[in-house]
């Protein structure tokens, strides 16, 4: 036993290393499959279905250039008579006998993953915090029954209502659009933002747009002069909650689009390669899908983290 | 500046009547302060002035115009609030500007630097100018708050308990610095304290409130001396006043009216005539002495200059100076014959 005294509240040297064994063994086990998925990524296509799997291997860049093109094989003579390759992607292509005939449809459905996404996130906060705001400051004719309401969209798994949504974006032309997809997102997001963003939004004292109005402003101009600047940790750490849903949902996606307006998650596991599903490919497509909310939560992080501990720290 | 007048005003929230039929009326370059306990409807009365409550009834007049139904960007007034609500994203500088910024009067950058300046040095703010806001001392904050209401030269100012939260000795200070600036100004100034030192020292009238009316609204010394009724009597004067059964003094010539002798705790002369009571406690507060005397099962106090040579436990005998007397009848109006003093 050890005689030293210390603060009951403070943690000892051997508490603190035994904390922080356990945050780097969690940290480990939720990293793994975001690991594989990396190293499947740099995989050849025989190395990723391997047994056992090899954890040592050759790196290769094949499974991103197989992601972002279309590639015919063709006869050895062809490739014998064809000029010297010019870049290191053809040359990787004509190693297995095969020439790219075009870029493949990866980048237009990335590109509408950030439409989609970053649309209706922006929609969203855009509605949301307006409609916080109301509900924060106004006296709103039957309010808790309307936040009630609000908040009951969000009690049964969304994709429960799949077909009567299915069925009313046919009618409406809405199926495979853009438009569609951000106004689907944008409605299942809004409750949870309306709730968050009103918390944030109580937090703020009202004698601050008071005095913005007797200074002479609107209130709406008190609203984005006084009121937004503050609540900036609140619309972040909303913001980013919203863009993870949007930009991660599968089940709408893939039942509602279909071309035009497909986002990656249903894309890309139907990458096929020679012989079934190319998973160096699709790896490769996991790790870009990845990177965008990486780097918005990075961004964010300091907004996220004191919008998370928010009502904790402020008084 | 601009003078005001509120008629009628009647507010509610939900059952509880904050305001009553409220008539108040604030000549231009006056100060109106506005004394009353917790829920007596002083804010309420400000924020209705403002134009933050919209009343049930009534009109109000800013400068002879009514702005009932306006805004408040449009009333021209300046509000101090009771916790400074400076905006935490801006520096002292910004602080100050934000009025000359408003889209209503858009001045130009070189006449918002000159005035915000200018209000800075008369509050001795200057060095803090680009300080955030959330960067100050309570002094300093409500220094800010007050200069953002200077600084645009409102028609009305309205100051909601804006010194209360300070230590006492700012709190003399900012007190006798805000009554100079108001009469360099000349400015129109509705105030709301429940400190009755305050209330003394700047009010040029003094409107006691209570349970949404307006008690009484005269000059300081008239409140003290003459007040209307028994409830501003005990609202002004520490300790407060003696309220007395007429039976307790002998040979008194009272109307016959009388239910109730008010005497200030000063007017008690300890002269050894009179009637007997019981020394219970002596205070010496330095420049005065506070006796609590029991007589005939009555608490009373008397204020004596000077240190006194009283001990707690002897008999002594008080009297009152009959001009000293106020009466009050069975429901507390005051009635004539008393108080002539005043």
């Amino acid at each position: 036993m050890s005689a030293t005294a210390h603060s009951v509240i403070e943690p000892t040297a051997r508490e603190r290393r035994f904390a922080a064994t356990l945050i780097v063994i969690y940290a480990l086990v939720t990293m793994l499959p975001l690991v594989w998925i990396f190293m499947t990524s740099l995989k050849t296509p025989q190395d990723s279905i391997s047994y056992p799997p090899k954890v040592v291997f050759g790196p290769t860049l094949e499974g991103y250039v197989n992601l972002f093109t279309t590639r015919t094989r063709q006869t050895p003579e062809y490739m014998a008579s064809l000029p010297p390759p010019e870049t290191w992607w053809d040359e990787l292509v004509r190693s297995r006998n095969m020439v790219i005939a075009g870029p493949s449809k990866f980048g237009e459905r990335f590109l509408n993953s950030v439409i989609i996404g970053f649309g209706s996130t922006f929609l969203t906060i855009f509605l949301g915090t307006l409609a916080a705001y109301a509900f924060s400051r106004f006296r709103v004719p039957l309010k808790d029954d309307l936040l009630f309401f609000i908040l009951s969209t969000r009690m049964m798994p969304p994709v429960a209502v799949a077909i009567p949504i299915f069925l009313m974006y046919r009618q409406l032309g809405l199926s495979d659009t853009h438009l569609g997809m951000i106004l689907l997102y944008t409605a299942v997001n809004l409750s949870l933002a309306v709730w968050l963003l009103k918390g944030f939004m109580d937090e703020i004292p009202r004698e601050y747009e008071e005095a913005a109005m007797i200074d002479g402003y609107t209130r709406l101009q008190a609203f984005r002069k006084v009121v937004l600047p503050q609540a900036t940790t609140g619309i972040a750490a909303t913001a980013i909650f919203c863009l993870i849903f949007a930009w991660n949902e599968y089940a709408f996606a893939l039942l509602l689009t279909s071309g035009t307006a497909q986002t990656a998650p249903p894309f890309i596991p139907t990458i096929i390669g020679e012989g079934g599903l190319d998973w160096p490919a699709v790896a490769a497509g996991a790790t870009l899908f990845l990177l965008p909310v990486l780097v918005f939560t990075i961004l964010l992080r300091k907004h996220l983290l004191r919008g998370i501990t928010f009502g904790a720290v402020r008084k | 500046m601009a003078e005001l007048a509120l008629e009628g005003i009647e507010k509610a929230f939900g059952t509880t009547r904050a305001l009553d039929r409220l008539d108040l009326d604030v000549a231009d370059g006056e100060l109106v302060v506005l004394l009353g306990p917790t829920g007596a409807g002083k804010t309420t009365t400000l924020r209705t002035v403002a134009g933050l409550d919209r009343p049930d009834a009534g009109r109000v007049l800013i400068g002879g115009v009514d702005v009932t139904s306006e805004p408040p960007a449009v009333r021209d007034v300046a509000f101090v609030f009771q916790q400074y609500s400076l905006y935490p994203h801006y520096t002292v500088f910004e602080n100050l500007a934000f009025p000359l910024r408003s889209p209503l009067r858009r001045q130009s950058a070189a006449v918002i630097r000159e005035r915000v300046e200018t209000i800075a040095r008369m509050l001795k703010i200057e060095s803090k100018l680009q300080n955030r806001a959330t960067r100050l001392s309570g002094g300093e904050m409500q220094r800010v708050a007050l200069g953002r209401a200077l600084v645009r030269e409102p028609a009305l100012f309205l100051m909601d308990e804006p010194l209360s939260s300070l230590d006492a000795k700012l709190r003399e200070t900012l007190r006798v610095e805000l009554k100079r600036i108001q009469q360099e100004l000349g400015a129109t100034i509705l105030y709301v304290t429940h400190d009755q030192i305050e209330a003394m020292t700047l009010a040029d009238r003094i409107g006691v409130l209570e349970q949404g009316r307006l008690l009484q609204i005269a000059p300081p010394r008239e409140i003290y001396g003459r007040p209307a009724n028994v409830d501003v009597a005990r609202r002004l004067g520490s300790p407060p006043i003696n309220l007395l059964p007429p039976q307790l003094l002998p040979d008194l010539e009272a109307p016959s009216a009388t239910h109730v002798v008010g005497v200030r705790p000063e007017d008690l002369v300890l002269n050894g005539r009179g009637v007997a009571s019981a020394i219970t406690q002596v205070e010496h507060l330095g420049a005065d002495t506070v006796v609590a005397l029991e007589a005939n099962e009555v608490r009373l106090h008397a204020l004596v200059s000077g240190e006194s040579r009283l001990e707690t436990g002897t008999t002594i005998h008080f009297s009152v100076a009959p001009d000293a007397m106020l009466f009050f009848d069975a429901d507390g109006r005051r009635l004539d014959g008393g108080g002539e003093r005043a």
